[in-house]
């Protein structure tokens, strides 16, 4: 017994023996657990079938929260991919100075915490006319705003939210993009005369692809499941109108609060299946199954 | 040829005044805090965050009162560095062996279960969030530390990242180990957990980034005040009675500065733990 314990055939099990363990206890076990209870009704204990999620379909507030995760992602990509791959690409230039310092500076929000920043921003987008926020527009002629009360002044805080943990690191993210790229290609470029913006067209965007679908990918993960920063902002899962509330809110109020476990379950499936769908399109669109039979 | 140079010369002042710039809004919202921790915490819930400096309302008030004041913050402060530590040790040296499984055999299954890691890398924990929560409830393992390290200590992201890092580990070496006599485990032990200094300090960095600041998951599984860690303590000072603003702003200033120390420690190895995924092969 001994013997085969350290046997070579064996010992590759016992080395990924824990990630098995962990997929069948803390994943495949809850993921099921999970289909089962979107088929009850936990509350009255009993087996409702596809009911929780035909009372989904016409549940307002869930397309109202589909509607506002959809949205913030879609915010947060189009924020969060030219910008930052801009910016990566202005530092990266031979004449910029100092790139690693200002580098370092824009990593700086990514070490603060969801709970620190959100709470940052909720109280720099104040109601009272003395607030960062009010003051700025203030500046520009323009009255007090009650920023988290309205539906698209509460989008513009939860992006520049986004914008500010986050561009720092994609820039990091392009930056090693752009760094993998030989700068013979550029010389060559330049000798017969193309611009630097052509340069940037013609060959940056298109090799950064892979970065590129990277960096897409996460943010479409991140910004599907996003929860904390509007919990956050506005100091729990209840907005005006539900103008914060996401999937994941969704899910936790349901579950937690009302403690309607079948129901936030389909919740659940649901974004699992979405993520998943999405996955699978960037996993085959990278070749990473061809490239894992090798 | 001159006129290029001063062109380049104009192009670099403009790169470095936009930079600058950029620079000085991302850092904005910190600095409207660190002003908040030397004002009164009132004024917080009547003016909100600005840039406003009253040179007579400010003082070492909040700071006093953090150090010396009756409340739990110590408290949380330590809890979150010894859950900190528990996680990056454990999810270190388990990811580790695990990424060492992929990256030094062949075995049957090897591929499918890799992509089991892509596939898990990718689902946001909120997803199965709440039947974890439900079964380990059902284990008796709630408001524990427990239940918050374990379902992650083998970590897909960071068991990837180790298995690119060894990936092209010369087979000579475990050859080499398994002449002189060592076991398969005491290869990875004694060869090969050496040479993976670099790569640990890069996911030690992450991991311990996500485990102090992480908040959704800590704060279904602990129930006990005493628990608590600072994130979670934090956002309950968010009621504004008594002092509790006063702590909040002084004390989301002064959880920022540990990570920010290591930060400027340990830069390197923070992008390289961040950029880790970006760049596969």
């Amino acid at each position: 017994m001994k013997k085969l314990f350290y046997s070579q055939k064996i010992a590759p099990y016992v080395f990924v023996l824990p990630f098995v363990l962990t997929v069948i206890f803390f994943w495949i076990f809850p993921i099921g657990n999970g289909v089962l209870l979107s088929f009850q009704d936990v509350l009255k204990d009993e087996w409702v079938g596809l009911g929780n999620y035909k009372r989904l379909l016409s549940d307002k507030i869930f397309l109202k929260a589909v509607f506002n995760s959809v949205k913030y992602m879609i915010g947060t990509l189009v924020l969060l991919i030219p910008f930052p791959m801009l910016f990566a690409t202005l530092l990266n230039s031979k004449l910029m100075k100092k790139p690693g310092f200002f580098k370092s500076i824009y990593f700086i929000p990514a070490l603060t915490s969801v709970v620190v920043g959100g709470t940052i921003f909720r109280l720099m987008f104040g109601e009272m006319e003395t607030s960062l926020a009010n003051q700025v527009i203030g500046a520009l002629g323009l009255d007090a705003i009650k920023w988290l009360k309205g539906q698209w002044t509460s989008y513009f805080a939860l992006l520049l939210l986004a914008c500010w943990r986050w561009t720092g690191v994609n820039i990091l993210y392009f930056l090693a993009g752009l760094q993998s790229i030989s700068t013979d290609i550029y010389e060559a470029a330049s000798i017969d005369g193309a611009s630097k913006w052509q340069q940037f067209i013609k060959i940056s965007f298109p090799l950064l692809k892979p970065t590129t679908v990277y960096v897409m990918t996460i943010s479409i993960y991140a910004g599907l499941s996003m929860f904390i920063e509007s919990y956050m902002l506005w100091k729990g899962n209840n907005s005006p109108q539900n103008i914060g509330l996401t999937i994941v809110g969704y899910l936790y109020r349901q579950g937690i609060e009302k403690r309607a476990m079948g129901y936030a379950c389909a919740v659940g499936l649901i974004l699992l299946i979405i993520v998943m769908i999405i996955n699978m399109i960037q996993l085959k669109a990278t070749g990473t199954f061809d490239k894992e039979k090798r | 040829m001159k006129s290029q140079k001063n062109k380049n010369m104009l192009a670099t002042i403009m790169l470095l005044v936009f930079f600058t710039v950029l620079a000085i809004l991302i850092l904005i919202p910190i600095y409207t805090i660190f002003l908040a921790s030397f004002k009164p915490g009132g004024d917080l819930l009547q003016y909100g965050l600005n840039l406003g400096i009253d040179w007579s309302r400010m003082s070492f008030d909040n700071y006093v009162l953090l150090f010396q004041g009756q409340h739990e913050y110590w408290t949380w402060f330590t809890n979150s560095i010894i859950l900190t530590v528990i996680t990056v040790v454990a999810t270190l040296i388990v990811s580790a062996f695990v990424g060492y499984g992929f990256a030094a055999y062949e075995f049957k299954g090897k591929n499918a279960l890799f992509i089991v890691v892509l596939i898990i890398l990718s689902i946001p924990l909120e997803v199965v969030m709440l039947p974890l929560y439900k079964q380990l409830t059902g284990w008796g393992m709630m408001d524990s530390y427990v239940a918050i390290v374990l379902p992650f200590v083998a970590h897909a992201s960071t068991i990837f990242f180790f298995r690119q890092y060894l990936q092209g580990l010369p087979k000579s070496l475990l050859e080499a180990g398994r002449i002189d006599g060592a076991t398969e485990y005491g290869i990875f032990f004694r060869l090969i957990l050496p040479i993976m200094k670099p790569a640990f300090a890069a996911m030690a960095i992450l991991n311990g980034m996500n485990a102090w600041n992480n908040y959704l998951w800590p704060l279904l599984v602990i129930r006990d005040s005493k628990k608590y860690t600072l994130t979670l303590g934090l956002n309950t000072l968010i009621n504004p009675y008594g002092d509790n603003y006063s702590l909040l702003v002084v004390g989301s200033f002064f959880s920022i500065i540990p990570i920010f120390v290591l930060f400027v420690c340990f830069q390197q190895y923070f992008i390289e733990g961040m950029t880790a995924g970006a760049v596969k092969e």
